[in-house]
C-alpha cells in the first residue's frame, strides 16, 4: 500500500472515553451541587479536572501526529470543514438566547402592559405595568436596579474586541509571508487583548452586583443581560485560551505557511466571538 | 484518497484491537456503527418496557398498577428515550456503516470524534435513567419538558438537563462528522447528484442536527438557569413568558421530527427500487422535496402551539406553512408508488417493511394534515388523536425504516442471511399489532381522550383495551426480532456480495461482511 496518498485513520482513540467520564463527573457532580450535596462539588472538580487532562492528551496527540506529518491536504480539508460547521452550531446556540431576548422586547413585556390581546391580563394581574425597557418585570422581581450603561466598558470592550480582531489578521498575514516575528507579536497583542477584556467584564460584573443591584435575578433584563454576556464572555475566555495556545506553538515554530490549520480555526473562531460581541453591544447595551 | 495507513508502522496490522478495548477505543466506522446501532436496540427495548407499563395501566379504566406520577414518568422518560436514544443512534449506527461505503471512501472523515460521538451516549443515558431512583423521581412533566410544570420536578431536574446537554454535544459531533464525511469523502467521479439518496437524506439531516441541537440547548439552559438561578425566562412576574419556551422548544423540536424521518426517506428510496427491479423514479426531485422539507421545518413550529393564544396572524402562517409540507412529501410518496409501478416486484422482508412504511407513514401524514388545520385542532390538540398521528409518523414511520434497514443489509453487515420466514412473520405480526395498538387512538382522540392521563372516562374503555393488547403483541414481535437479529450474527445461510438481485450501489460491490477498511482503493464511478 502507497501510504503517502492515504487518508489518515487513527487508531485506538483512548481520550474519548477519558472525556466521557469527565463530562459525566462534571455534569453529575454539578447537578448534585444544585441539589444541594456538597460532596457532589468535589466530583465536579474532579470532572473538571479530567476533562482538562483529556484536552492536553487529545490535543497533545493531534499534535505530534500532526508534526510527524501524517496529515496531508485532504485531511487539512476535513478539519476546516469540522471547524466552520462547528461554529456554525454556536451560532444556534447563541441565536437561542438572542431569540429570547428578541421575543421578551418585542412581544413578552408589551403584552404584559397590555398590549395586543393582553388587555386583560394586564388590568386584572399586572394593573399599572408599563413596558419600558429595561424592565424587571410587573412583579419587580430582584428590586430596584440600574441599567448597565453602553459607553463606559463596554465601549471600551468593544474596542478592544475589534482592535484584536486586526492584531489576529494581521498575525494571520504574518504567518502566511512567513513572517514569523509580525506573527509572535500580533498574537500576543491579541491574546493580551482578549485577557484584558475578560478582566473588564470581570469589573463590570462586581460593578452591577455591587453598586447597580443589576443581578440575574433582576427580572427579564438581568436574565437576559447576564445569559448572553456570560455565555460570550466564557467563549472569549475559550477563544484567548485558543489563542495563547497558538502563540505557544509559533514560538515553537509549528506553523508554516501552508500547513496552519489550528491557527486558523482559533482565528475563526476568534472573529465569531468578535461577531457575537457586536450583537450583543447594540442589542443588549445600547438599544 | 486512495489508501489507507494506520497509525502503526507495519504493514500487516488492519484487524481490530483484541478483547473488550476494541470496542472502547474503536475508529472504526463499521465498528462504530454496530456500538450505535445495538446501544439503539437496547434503548428500544428499554422504552418500549415502559411503553408495556402505559399501556397496562391505560387497559382499563381506574388506577390499576402505577400511580399517576409514575405513570407520567413513564410517558416522558419513554418519549425521551425512543427519540434520542432509539432512532437517532439508530439512525447514525446506519449513517456509520453505510455513508463511508456508499460514497466509495476509506472511513468517517473524523474517526476519532466519531469515536466520542458515540462513547457519551451511554453515560447520558445512565444519567437520565438514574433519575429513576432520585427523589422525587424522574421527570415527569412531558417530554416537551414545559415550564412551569417541569421546574417543580424533583433532584432528577438536574440530572435530566444535562442528559438532554450529553445527547446534543453527541449528535453535533455525529452531525458534523457525517457532513464532512459526505462533502470531503467521495470518491472520484462521486458527483453530489450521483450520491444514493440514503447520503442524500442524511446530509440534510446533519445539517438539521446541527441547526437545531443548539437551541435545543440553550432552552434547557435557560430552564436551568430559571430554576437554580434565579432568572425569569419563563416566568410573567419578572417579565418573562413561558410561552417563550414553547416557541424556542419548537423551533427546535419541529426540525427534530424531520431529523427522525429524513433518514427513514432515505432508507425507503434505496430499497424500493432493489425489489421493484428499477431505477428511484424521480431522483432529483426526491433530492429537492428533501431540501425543500427541510427548509420548511425552520418555519412551522407553532402549529404544535395553535391553543397557547398566539395571535390571529400567527395561527394563519403557521397553519399555511405547515400544510405546504404536504406538498414535497406528496412528491416523495407518488415517486415512491411510481416507483414500484410496472416493476418486477418481489416482495422479501425488507420490501415488506418498506412498503408498510409508504402506507401507513402516508397516514399519519394525513392526520397531521387534519392537525395542521388551525381551528380543527383547537379540538384535537393534547388529546390521543394527536398520539396516533405521531405514532403513525414515528412507528410506521422511522421505526418501520429501521427495521427495513436492518433487514436489508443484516447480510451485507454479518455475512449471513436472516431467515425469511421469521422475517416474513415478524412483519406480518408486527403490522396487525401496531393498527390495533394505534388507529383506535384516533378515534379516542377524535371523542376528547386527553394524552398524558392514568385514567380516563369509561366510555373510553373498549378502544383502550384494544389498543393495550395490540401494544402487548406489538411488543413481544420486537422480542422476536431481537431474536432474529441475533440468530443472524451468529450463523445462517451465507450471504453473497450482490445479495439482492436488484440491488446497485457500491456497497454491494464489497464482500459480506465487507473488509475492516471499506475502499482501501477509490472504486470506479459509472
Ligand atoms: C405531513 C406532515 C405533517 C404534518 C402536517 C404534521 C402536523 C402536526 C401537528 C399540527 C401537530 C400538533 C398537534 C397538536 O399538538 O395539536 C403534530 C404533532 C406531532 N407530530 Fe406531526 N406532522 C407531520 C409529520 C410528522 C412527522 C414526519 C413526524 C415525525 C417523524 C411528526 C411527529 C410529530 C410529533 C412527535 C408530534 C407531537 C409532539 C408532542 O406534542 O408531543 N409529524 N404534527
Ligand atoms: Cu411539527
Amino acid at each position: 500500500m502507497s501510504s503517502d496518498n492515504a487518508y489518515y485513520i487513527p487508531h485506538d482513540a483512548k481520550w474519548p472515553i477519558v472525556g466521557s467520564v469527565g463530562m459525566s463527573l462534571f455534569l453529575g457532580g454539578f447537578a448534585g451541587q444544585l441539589n444541594g450535596s456538597s460532596m457532589a462539588t468535589n466530583i465536579m472538580i474532579v470532572g473538571f479536572l479530567v476533562l482538562v487532562y483529556m484536552m492536553f492528551g487529545w490535543f497533545g496527540e493531534v499534535i505530534d501526529e500532526s508534526e510527524s506529518g501524517k496529515y496531508k491536504k485532504i485531511e487539512a480539508v476535513s478539519f476546516r470543514m469540522g471547524m466552520v460547521w462547528f461554529i456554525f452550531s454556536e451560532v444556534m446556540f447563541f441565536a437561542a438566547f438572542f431569540g429570547a431576548l428578541f421575543y421578551i422586547r418585542i412581544y413578552s413585556v408589551p403584552w404584559l402592559a397590555g398590549d395586543g390581546s393582553g388587555a386583560a391580563t394586564n388590568e386584572f394581574l399586572w394593573g399599572g405595568f408599563e413596558a419600558i425597557w429595561p424592565t424587571n418585570g410587573p412583579g419587580d422581581v430582584g428590586g430596584e436596579y440600574q441599567k448597565m450603561g453602553a459607553w463606559g466598558l463596554p465601549a471600551i470592550n468593544t474596542l478592544l474586541l475589534l482592535t484584536s480582531g486586526v492584531t489576529c489578521t494581521w498575525a494571520h498575514w504574518g504567518l502566511v509571508a512567513n513572517k514569523r516575528k509580525q506573527l509572535i507579536i500580533g498574537l500576543a497583542a491579541t491574546v493580551l487583548l482578549g485577557f484584558i477584556f475578560v478582566g473588564l467584564q470581570v469589573l463590570e460584573y462586581s460593578h452591577g452586583y455591587n453598586e447597580l443591584n443589576l443581578t440575574m435575578g433582576s427580572g427579564v433584563y438581568g436574565s437576559t443581560f447576564y445569559m448572553l454576556t456570560g455565555f460570550h464572555g466564557f467563549h472569549v475566555t475559550v477563544g484567548a485560551i485558543m489563542l495563547l495556545v497558538m502563540l505557544v506553538r509559533s514560538i515553537k515554530g509549528h506553523f508554516t505557511p501552508e500547513n496552519h490549520f489550528a491557527f486558523e480555526a482559533a482565528a475563526w473562531y476568534w472573529h465569531f466571538v468578535d461577531v457575537v460581541w457586536l450583537g450583543l453591544f447594540i442589542f443588549v447595551y445600547w438599544l | 484518497m486512495t489508501t489507507v495507513t494506520d497509525t502503526h508502522d507495519d504493514h500487516h496490522d488492519h484487524g481490530p484491537a483484541a478483547g473488550l478495548m476494541r470496542w472502547v477505543t474503536t475508529t472504526n466506522h463499521k465498528d462504530i456503527g454496530t456500538l450505535y446501532l445495538v446501544f439503539s436496540l437496547i434503548m428500544f427495548m428499554i422504552g418500549g418496557a415502559m411503553a408495556m407499563v402505559i399501556r397496562l395501566e391505560l387497559f382499563q379504566p381506574g388506577l390499576q398498577f402505577v400511580d399517576p406520577s409514575f405513570f407520567n414518568q413513564m410517558t416522558t422518560v419513554h418519549a425521551l428515550v425512543m427519540i434520542f436514544g432509539a432512532v437517532m443512534p439508530a439512525f447514525v449506527g446506519l449513517a456509520n456503516w453505510m455513508l463511508p461505503i456508499m460514497v466509495g471512501g476509506p472511513d468517517m472523515a473524523l474517526p476519532r470524534m466519531n469515536n466520542w460521538s458515540f462513547w457519551i451516549l451511554p453515560f447520558a443515558f445512565t444519567m437520565l435513567l438514574s433519575t429513576f431512583f432520585m427523589d422525587g423521581g424522574a421527570p415527569a412533566g412531558g417530554w416537551t419538558i414545559y415550564p412551569p410544570l417541569v421546574l417543580q420536578g424533583g433532584n432528577g431536574f438536574p440530572y435530566m438537563i444535562f442528559a438532554i446537554h450529553m445527547m446534543g454535544v453527541s449528535s453535533v459531533m455525529g452531525a458534523i462528522n457525517v457532513i464532512v464525511t459526505i462533502l470531503n469523502m467521495r470518491a472520484p467521479g462521486m458527483t453530489l447528484m450521483k450520491m444514493p439518496l440514503f447520503v442524500w437524506t442524511w446530509f440534510i439531516t446533519a445539517y438539521l442536527l446541527i441547526a437545531v441541537m443548539p437551541v435545543l440547548a440553550g432552552a434547557v439552559t435557560m430552564l436551568l438557569t430559571d430554576r437554580f438561578f434565579d432568572t425569569t425566562f419563563f416566568n410573567a412576574a419578572g417579565g418573562g413568558d413561558p410561552v417563550l419556551f414553547q416557541h424556542i422548544f419548537w423551533f427546535f423540536g419541529h426540525p427534530e421530527v424531520y431529523i427522525l424521518i429524513l433518514p427513514a426517506f432515505g432508507v425507503v428510496s434505496e430499497i424500493i427500487p432493489t425489489f421493484a427491479r428499477k431505477p428511484l423514479f424521480g431522483y432529483s426531485s426526491m433530492v429537492y422535496a428533501t431540501s425543500s422539507i427541510a427548509f420548511l421545518s425552520f418555519i412551522v413550529w407553532a402549529h404544535h402551539m395553535f391553543t397557547v393564544g398566539m395571535p390571529l396572524q400567527g395561527e394563519l402562517f403557521f397553519m399555511y406553512a405547515t400544510m405546504l409540507i404536504a406538498v414535497p412529501t406528496g412528491v416523495k410518496v407518488f415517486n415512491w408508488i411510481s416507483t414500484m409501478w410496472k416493476g418486477s416486484m418481489t416482495f422479501e422482508t425488507p420490501m415488506l417493511f418498506a412498503i408498510g412504511f409508504v402506507i401507513m407513514f402516508t397516514i399519519g401524514g394525513f392526520s397531521g394534515l387534519m392537525l395542521a388545520i388551525a381551528p380543527a385542532d383547537f379540538q384535537y390538540h393534547d388529546t390521543y388523536f394527536v398520539v396516533a398521528h405521531f405514532h403513525y409518523v414515528l412507528v410506521t414511520g422511522a421505526v418501520y425504516s429501521i427495521m427495513a434497514a436492518a433487514y436489508y443489509w443484516l447480510p451485507k453487515w454479518t455475512g449471513n442471511m436472516y431467515n425469511e420466514t421469521h422475517g416474513q412473520w415478524h412483519f406480518w405480526i408486527s403490522t396487525v399489532s401496531v393498527n390495533v395498538l394505534f388507529f383506535p387512538q384516533h378515534f379516542l382522540g377524535l371523542a376528547g381522550m386527553p394524552r398524558r392521563i392514568p385514567d380516563y372516562a369509561v366510555q373510553f374503555a373498549e378502544f383502550n383495551m384494544w389498543s393495550s393488547i395490540g401494544g402487548f403483541v406489538f411488543g413481544l414481535s420486537q422480542v422476536f426480532f431481537c431474536y432474529i437479529v441475533y440468530k443472524t450474527i451468529k450463523g445462517g445461510e451465507k450471504a453473497t456480495d450482490q445479495v439482492w438481485e436488484g440491488a446497485k450501489g457500491l456497497e454491494w460491490t464489497l464482500s459480506s461482511p465487507p473488509p475492516y477498511h471499506s475502499f482501501t482503493e477509490a472504486p470506479e464511478i459509472k
